[in-house]
């Protein structure tokens, strides 16, 4: 059967301003929300819409990513016909190439796209949290009769200078767009999520990729090509939450933003998230554990205080330890007498009797993986 | 581990514990926040490499065939071996009641495994262990039959099948009694045997008009076969009534038993339900309490457990209780050594309280 709508997740990029976090791992794996990571958001809302056939363009430190991945079946993406495909830079009996952008990505797998001949071709990147029903843009792109259809999110004026900028006519038809706009005319920003006609895109893959002054990417080459060449590109309007996890501080707060009493979505509704799931045991709270606005997954033991905190599977929080307005990563261990305020502690950290990790909102301290922190290292940096 | 099939058998007796067992056997008890009773046999059978996995089904199946489904949870979705579904016969005639039927009507999925050995289990029974040491002991004490036990550590009114074994391990005794005292030795209801002593036991013990497995196949058969009991000295939980079921329950809340169940050895698997993690807001207060997923909690709870997917509200007091899945205590409701059974909804306001050595029982879907 002819796949009608095939999607590209692109989980390559390093996330270099996530920093330590993304020193081991690709960003796409980077731990969000006490259980998930950030793939799990476009890789769910995949699965979600509707759309069983996914290929992820791997590059950057893969091997967690694909080890994550696997077959696909925590998203119900291990299927006979489609599912996930892990699709790495490979090399070809002329030699081989690295992803030299993201156009360029989707160029080198264009031989994937056409074995799977779909009619549409969904591309997202794998660095935004939000849950959000593909099937519903796809059918705007039908109606338009567009060749290509972008997500665009109203953002406040006052950061659209920060973003892609769409302009466009009453009927949603993109009459201009502006990167990084030091006088923007609009405050429709892209949302990095596009929906292509797949012959339409193959033809300007093609051509970008013979252009030796293009920088083979979306936002930058392609859509303004595509636009100077007067193609039907439409706006596809996203009310709802959604969110740039690629710097620490935006982390932190999408992390933060969880623990509203009303979170602004849902991840456990009809919705659902889907994850790879650890088999451990539901948590355990211990005889003087206070735990106030956080988010606390299985496996862990909290014997200590946390508030306004994210507390991922596996971590141990021991008695007299508090842990204030924090994300902690799993199987961090957490000593008695501690201090954890306004931090992001990795994986498989420990955080010694005594030691203090303090930041500051807007300078969020964090302690990278497999870390150890102890009450001496503290007194030096104090001293 | 290769070398062995694993029966698990859901047939139980369960008068002692009905209110929790109208819809299912006592194996798909829901238990300690995310589990139901089966899980525990069935993933130390697949964490000691065990591959082939038989499970015997009560009449009430529908609860385990939706917990297990393919048996993917635990690895056991394979092209071969994995996991196998052994219905009950249908036989209107009414003789014969008993497990022994069941394994009978099923020695063709037995006589057709090519394993040498057969280890067979009960799906009501709690522990994490490693059946791989028992094949060891039974290689090395020549046994035709091995029958795992375990000390009790404290007086059960349950009925257990208590056994008096030599130095050596010979048992010398088995004994089905009404009540377990602390100190005696009661059978886990783990039994290794070669496949071949498995089959010539069933079929013999039901040709001759036996009904149970233990009573009219091993017990009968003491002087022709050599048994041995090997000691399992790790935690154990029989759930027989409604009074084992709570203590167990509580006892997962000792850190140190929970640690044990679930952590210090291999994973305990479940079906995957994906939940997102728990949700404490503001008010919540909640101490000596295990919390599955998909929880969202306003209240105070204490000495109790959460299953997935319950809604404390604003004002609720719970303790000593277990609250099993998708349940909702609406504002100021309060409950106090109860069990509530899956989606039970105690409204704003309303207190159930029950005794400390008599939980007060709320049957699946009820609104109070």
């Amino acid at each position: 059967m002819k796949t009608s709508c095939l999607a590209m997740i692109l989980a390559g990029g390093q996330g270099s301003r996530l920093g330590v976090l993304t020193k081991k791992i690709a960003k796409p794996a980077v731990p969000f929300g006490g259980k998930y990571r950030i793939i799990d958001f476009p890789l769910s809302n995949c699965a979600n819409s509707g759309i069983h056939r996914v290929g992820v363009l791997t590059q950057y430190r893969p091997l967690e990513l694909h080890n994550y991945l696997g077959n696909g079946s925590a998203w119900d993406l291990d299927r006979k016909d489609g599912g996930v495909f892990i699709l790495p830079p490979y090399a070809r009996e002329k030699g081989a190439d690295w992803y030299r952008g993201t156009a360029d990505a989707i160029y080198q797998n264009l031989n994937f796209i056409e074995a799977a001949d779909p009619a549409y071709v969904l591309v997202l990147s794998g660095d935004h949290i939000y849950t959000m029903d593909y099937s519903w843009m796809l059918d705007a792109h039908k109606q338009n009769k567009a060749e290509a259809t972008i997500g665009v999110i109203e953002v406040p004026w006052t950061e659209a200078p920060r973003f892609g900028i769409m302009n466009m006519d009453t009927a949603g038809r993109i009459v201009d767009f502006e990167e990084k706009p030091k006088k923007p005319k609009s405050n429709f920003a892209s949302m990095g999520i596009y929906v292509f006609t797949t012959s339409f895109l193959q033809r300007y893959l093609e051509a970008d990729a013979k252009n030796s002054h293009s920088s083979h990417d979306f936002g930058k080459d392609i859509i303004p090509r595509m636009l100077a060449d007067k193609a039907r590109l439409f706006a596809y309007s996203f009310e709802g939450y959604w969110k740039d996890v690629g710097t620490i501080e935006s982390l932190w707060q999408a992390n933060m933003d969880l623990l509203q009493d009303k979170p602004p979505f849902e991840m456990d509704g009809e919705w659902r998230i889907h994850s790879s799931n650890l088999s451990l045991p539901p948590h355990y709270m211990g005889p003087e554990a206070r735990v106030t606005s956080s988010l606390v997954n299985e496996g862990s033991v909290i014997l200590g205080e946390v508030e306004n905190s994210v507390i991922f599977p596996g971590v141990r929080i021991a008695r007299t330890a508090r842990v204030h307005n924090s994300v902690v990563m799993p199987f961090t261990m957490i000593g008695e007498g501690t201090l954890v305020e306004h931090a992001i502690v990795a994986q498989n950290c420990i955080i010694a009797g005594g030691a203090q990790v303090i930041g500051k909102p807007g300078a969020i301290k964090v302690v990278p993986e497999g870390e150890t922190v102890s009450a001496a290292a503290n007194n030096q940096q104090a001293g | 581990m290769k070398s062995v099939m694993g029966l698990v058998n859901l047939q139980k007796k369960d008068t002692l514990i009905k209110e929790l067992t109208e819809n299912r056997p006592i194996a798909s008890i829901p238990f300690a926040g995310r589990y139901r009773i089966i899980d525990f046999a069935l993933s130390s059978m697949v964490n000691s490499g065990i591959g082939n996995v038989g499970v015997l089904l009560p009449e009430k199946s529908r609860s385990v065939l939706d917990h297990l489904r393919s048996g993917k949870d635990w690895d056991l979705a394979r092209h071969h071996d994995g996991l196998c579904y052994l219905p009950p016969p249908i036989t209107d005639d009414g003789t014969q009641p008993g497990n022994l039927k069941n394994c009978y009507y099923n020695l063709d999925f037995i006589n057709h495994s090519t394993e040498k050995y057969i280890l067979l289990a009960n799906g009501s029974v709690i522990y994490n262990m490693d059946f791989s040491n028992v094949l060891r002991f039974h290689q090395n004490t020549n046994a035709d039959i091995t029958m795992v036990y375990n000390v009790a550590s404290r007086d059960d009114p349950g009925a257990g099948v208590v056994l008096e074994t030599a130095e050596n391990g010979l048992v010398t005794d088995i004994a089905l009694k009404p009540a377990i005292r602390e100190d005696e030795k009661v059978s886990m209801c783990v039994y290794l045997m070669t496949r071949q002593v498995f089959i010539d036991l069933v079929r013999d013990a039901f040709e001759h008009g036996g009904c149970d497995f233990l009573l009219d196949a091993v017990m009968r058969q003491t002087k022709d076969y050599a048994i041995y009991g090997y000691a399992h000295d790790g935690y154990v939980a029989r759930i027989t009534s409604t009074i084992s079921y709570y203590q167990a329950s509580m006892d997962v809340l000792e850190p140190e038993i929970w640690e044990e169940l679930f952590l210090r050895r291999a994973s305990v698997y479940t079906k995957i339900k994906d939940r997102a993690p728990v949700q404490y807001k503001e008010t919540a207060r909640v101490t000596n309490s295990l919390v599955a997923n998909g929880c969202i909690v306003r209240g105070e709870v204490d000495h109790s457990i959460l299953f997935r997917g319950v809604e404390i509200e604003k004002g609720v007091k719970v303790k000593n209780s277990i609250i099993m899945q998708c349940c909702v205590l609406q504002q100021n409701a309060l409950a106090e050594n109860v069990i509530c059974d899956k989606n039970v909804v105690i409204t704003r306001d309303k207190w159930l309280k029950g005794a400390p050595n008599y939980p007060l029982i709320v049957g699946k879907n009820i609104v109070i």
